[in-house]
Parts: C-alpha cells; sequence; structure tokens
C-alpha cells in the first residue's frame, strides 16, 4: 500500500455522555477507494464528520497528508484538499444547481479558471446536471440531488472525498449509476472514503474495506477477502 | 456615454437581467427623488425626511435579517448609539455633526461586533430574544444616565446641526437632501454588497449553515461581519437623526423601535432593496397619512398588516430569484 494520504489513529468521539466513537483507527492511501461499511450507529457518519471538522473528537488524531486536522475548523478543512459528501445530501433546495456548485467552489476564491475547468468536469460526470442547471435544487429527484452533493464537494478540486451513504433511498438503477460515477472519480485520482449501508456494492467497489461495530473496527482487510469472509457475509451481506 | 456608465456602475450591476431596470432608471429615479419634495408642504417634507432615516434603517437591518437570515430585534439600541455618540461628541466635545457621524456610524458597528460574537451560533428565535434584552439594556442604561453623559431621561438636547464650510442644514428641505445623499450611497453600498462575495456567503449560511461551513466558509466572520455592517448603518441613521432633531432620548432605543424596523424589512419582502423602500412606506408614510383616520389609525394599520400576510406573505417586492447567469 502507497503512503497514506489520510490517517486516522485511535479516534475518540463523545456525544455528551455517549461515547459514539471508541479509539477507531484507520488509514487510506492516495489513490485508494476505502469502504467503511457497518449497521446503524456503529459510528460511520460520525467518523466522517470528525474528519471533516464538524465535530471535534475527545482523543486520537487526524492526519492529511501529515498534517493534524484535530481542533481545526471544518471550513479549513475543505481547503486543505479534503471535501465531504455528507449523509442525506444537505444541497440548498431553495439555490439553483449551479448555485449549489459555485458554492461548492467557494474556496478556490475568484480563481476563474480553476473553477470553470472544475464546473466542466462535474458537468461532464453528470450530464444530467447540466440539463438541469438553471433548475433550483428542490426540485431535482433524490438520484439528481446525490449527484448534485457530490458534485459540489468536488468542485473544490480535493484529493480527498468522503462520501456519506450515496445510495441511500435511490433506486437500484440509480444505484449503480452513482457508483459507477464514483469509480470515475476514483480514476481521476481522488482518494475517496466511501460509507455505505449497502456493503455489496460499496464491497465490490473498493480496494480496502474496514467494519465498523459499536464504535470499534470490527475487521478490516482487502474488499474481495472481506466479500467472502464469513461474518461479513452473515452481518451484512444478508447470507445464511 | 461614460458618465452614465459610470453611473450605473456605481448604483449597481448591469448583466443581471432579472432584474435589470431600463438603464435611465436611477438617475431619472434620483431626479424625481430630488424634484419630490418641492411641491409639498413643510410638514410633508418632514415626513420624507423621517422616511429617509427608516430606509437607512431598514437598509441596515436588511443586510442582518434579509441576507444574514438573523433574526435581529434590537435594532434600535445601535441607532440611539449612534445619535447618542453623536449627541456627546458635538456636546461635550464640540465636535462639528460631519465629524461625528463617522464616529458614532463606526462605534454602533464595534458595539454590534462585539455584542453579536458571544450569541452568532444561536438561532431564529433564541437569537431574537438575546437581541431584544440587548435593546432593552441599552435602553436602561441610557435611562439611567450611564456614566453621567446620556442626560438621563430626559436625554440630549441642542446638538448643532451639520454644515458643511459655511452652510448649515436648517429647514426640512435641507436636511431632506442630506439623508437623501445617504439613503443614495446605502443602496448603492448593498447593491454592490448583494452581488459580492460576502454576498453570497450569506445566502449560502441563510439556507443551510452547517452545509456553508463545510463548504469553506466561515460562518462566524461572515455573519458577525453582517451584524457590524448592519450596525454601522444604524449608528449612522441615528446620528442624521440626532442631527436635525437635535433633542434625543432614549425612547430611540425603544422596543417599539426595533419592531417597526423589523416589519420594514419583513413586510416589504425579506431580501429586497425596493420592498425595504415599500416596507418604510407602508409602516411609516401610511401611519403619518392616516392621521386623519385618528382613534383608528392603529386599527387599520393592524389590520393592513394582517391582510398583507395573508395575501402577500412573501412581502410587498419579494426577491426575485436571479440565479447565476452564464
Amino acid at each position: 500500500m502507497s503512503e497514506p494520504i489520510l490517517d486516522i489513529r485511535e479516534l475518540h468521539v463523545w456525544y455528551g455522555q455517549i461515547h459514539a466513537l471508541k479509539g477507531a483507527s484507520l488509514t487510506l492511501g492516495a489513490g485508494e477507494v476505502v469502504a467503511l461499511i457497518g449497521g446503524n450507529g456503529a459510528g460511520k457518519s460520525t467518523l466522517l464528520r470528525a474528519i471533516s471538522g464538524l465535530i471535534r473528537p475527545r482523543e486520537g488524531e487526524i492526519l492529511l497528508r501529515g498534517c493534524s486536522l484535530v481542533g481545526l475548523p471544518a471550513h479549513e478543512v475543505v481547503g486543505r484538499g479534503l471535501s465531504h459528501a455528507p449523509e442525506g445530501r444537505k444541497v440548498f433546495t431553495a439555490l439553483s444547481v449551479e448555485e449549489n456548485l459555485a458554492m461548492g467552489a467557494w474556496v478556490l476564491g475568484g480563481d476563474r479558471t480553476r473553477i470553470d475547468r472544475q464546473r466542466e468536469r462535474v458537468f461532464s460526470l453528470f450530464p444530467r446536471l447540466l440539463e438541469r442547471r438553471r433548475q433550483l435544487a428542490g426540485t431535482l429527484s433524490g438520484g439528481e440531488q446525490q449527484m448534485l452533493a457530490i458534485g459540489r464537494a468536488l468542485m473544490a478540486e480535493p484529493q480527498v472525498l468522503l462520501l456519506d451513504e450515496p445510495s441511500l433511498g435511490l433506486a437500484p438503477i440509480l444505484v449503480e449509476r452513482i457508483f459507477a460515477t464514483v469509480r470515475e472519480i476514483h480514476r481521476a485520482g481522488v482518494s475517496i472514503l466511501l460509507v455505505e449501508q449497502n456493503a455489496r456494492g460499496a464491497l465490490a467497489l473498493a480496494d480496502r474495506a474496514y467494519v465498523l461495530e459499536t464504535g470499534r473496527v470490527a475487521l478490516s482487510g482487502a474488499a474481495a477477502d472481506l466479500l467472502v469472509d464469513e461474518r461479513v457475509r452473515k452481518a451484512y451481506l444478508g447470507e445464511g | 456615454m461614460n458618465l452614465r456608465r459610470g453611473f450605473s456602475r456605481f448604483l449597481g450591476p448591469g448583466g443581471n437581467p432579472a432584474r435589470a431596470l431600463p438603464r435611465y432608471f436611477g438617475p431619472l429615479g434620483i431626479v424625481l427623488l430630488c424634484l419630490l419634495p418641492l411641491p409639498l408642504d413643510n410638514y410633508l417634507r418632514a415626513v420624507l425626511w423621517q422616511l429617509g432615516i427608516y430606509v437607512l434603517l431598514g437598509l441596515s437591518l436588511h443586510i442582518i435579517v434579509g441576507y444574514a437570515g438573523m433574526f435581529q430585534l434590537g435594532h434600535a439600541a445601535f441607532y440611539a448609539i449612534g445619535a447618542y455618540t453623536v449627541g456627546i461628541l458635538n456636546l461635550r466635545a464640540g465636535w462639528p455633526i460631519l465629524l461625528a457621524l463617522p464616529v458614532g456610524a463606526g462605534l454602533a458597528g464595534i458595539c454590534g461586533y462585539i455584542v453579536c460574537r458571544p450569541i452568532l451560533h444561536l438561532r431564529g428565535d433564541y437569537l431574537a430574544i438575546v437581541t431584544i434584552a440587548f435593546g432593552e439594556i441599552v435602553r436602561i442604561l441610557l435611562v439611567n444616565d450611564a456614566g453621567g453623559w446620556t442626560g438621563g431621561a430626559n436625554g440630549l438636547s441642542g446638538i448643532a446641526r451639520p454644515a458643511i464650510g459655511g452652510f448649515v442644514f436648517r429647514t426640512n428641505l435641507e436636511h431632506f437632501y442630506f439623508v437623501l445623499v445617504f439613503v443614495l450611497l446605502g443602496i448603492a453600498a448593498v447593491r454592490r454588497l448583494e452581488d459580492s462575495r460576502l454576498g453570497r456567503a450569506w445566502m449560502y449560511v441563510r439556507e443551510d449553515e452547517a452545509a456553508a461551513e463545510a463548504m469553506g466558509i466561515d460562518t462566524v466572520r461572515v455573519k458577525s461581519l453582517a451584524f457590524f455592517l448592519g450596525s454601522v448603518g444604524a449608528g449612522l441613521a441615528g446620528g442624521l437623526y440626532a442631527s436635525r432633531v437635535s433633542v434625543i432620548s432614549p425612547d430611540l432605543a425603544r422596543f417599539q423601535e426595533s419592531v417597526t424596523i423589523f416589519c420594514i424589512v419583513v413586510l416589504g419582502g425579506c431580501g429586497s432593496i425596493p420592498g425595504v423602500v415599500v416596507g418604510t412606506l407602508a409602516m411609516v408614510a401610511l401611519p403619518e397619512l392616516m392621521r386623519v383616520v385618528r382613534d383608528w389609525r392603529d386599527g387599520f394599520l393592524g389590520l393592513s398588516m394582517i391582510l398583507m400576510m395573508i395575501f402577500r406573505p412573501d412581502g410587498l417586492w419579494p426577491r426575485r430569484r436571479s440565479g447565476l447567469g452564464t
């Protein structure tokens, strides 16, 4: 495995009295897709929120290319090259597709050539967004909103992309399309940490995977190995 | 040609088709505004002046409520801070009004910044409650003659009139023009802000703060800038008020005053500059002109507000969605 671009060590996060992450560690190599699977409440989204600075871990270290992100406010983390497409999409429903994308490019400042390049890239990944560029995001379908959320995160030209449940609530055909796009983004050189409940899809896509259970890493390994692992098959793939 | 282009650039961006008015609209409007008070009697000229003050107050609150989406219900406190600063500087230190005005506006802005910092994370109604409390604190400080400077419940009197060179603004007409200059500057400034990077950031913060933060916007900075700029505007309006009326009292910081300003913004339609002007007409000019119906006035006003909220819930002149043209 190559030098990790994102290195998380012994992360502890508390919500008040609740110990949500109990010393989770994982690494994401440059150019890798790593899947994070696990049941409800295992701490997957919490981990992503801690990485992008939306909540503050109590203990542990988060290193992006060797620099600590702990304690950095969320808006500065984006500037370091790490974007987060949050769960439930969270697009700006009252704004148009273009305005949503413009917002994603916030950290690029007034650099028009870079913004235009990113916009081109997003539109070529998601031609559907190009068709609906002037439409309000609230009028898009769930799948289109998910495309917009991913596109918005890509506008910041990230090296690391955190994707939280991109397949949530989508029709199977759309899930496939989203996964195909994730693969395409990966091919363009972005390292991706993918949180999924759809374990089969995520494992098929990823290089490596971690299984999170009640705030700890219960299993980890190459995605192909986990796909045939007895425990994973029982717990997450619905096989007896 | 050149002059006209410079003019429209000053008053706002052209290329926005959604709300592009004819090119000559701005200059024409300004000429009409300048001519407007001439045929009117002295009383109506005073009403016009008052409208100007409230448009300034509305514009300044519009930055906080309309753009940044924060409920500020203590705006009159900053109005009073501006007025008292100008009054005290003029009476105690003998400063001319033109010099005291920017200090009053600046001090109001600084107070706004200091006050908002610890409460920025509050949302909606909670923020409103805290700002109401702040307004009351300012009013009570003024009533209690804080530091022996504010003159207690009687306030301050004998504040000088503004003067440029040897010319002193005295009549209602002169004061109207004086305020008009600031109103036009204010409108130009707010329009520029709306289309700036900062204006865009306010829009994102208003729509969804967490998402804005996750996109790399420093929400604390952006929101406190809105508070600062809005308070500067209110302080300026206060200074202008003090320099015409020359008698100021703690009533300036009344809750009622804050509510009036808030209603101007909301009635007019949140997020639109013409809305602020229309809202001011509805909230300030209408009651003034309805004096003829005497005791029924407040009843009519209340009724018209209820009807308006039923039939035009987005405000009288709501913000038009423009989209980012490319």
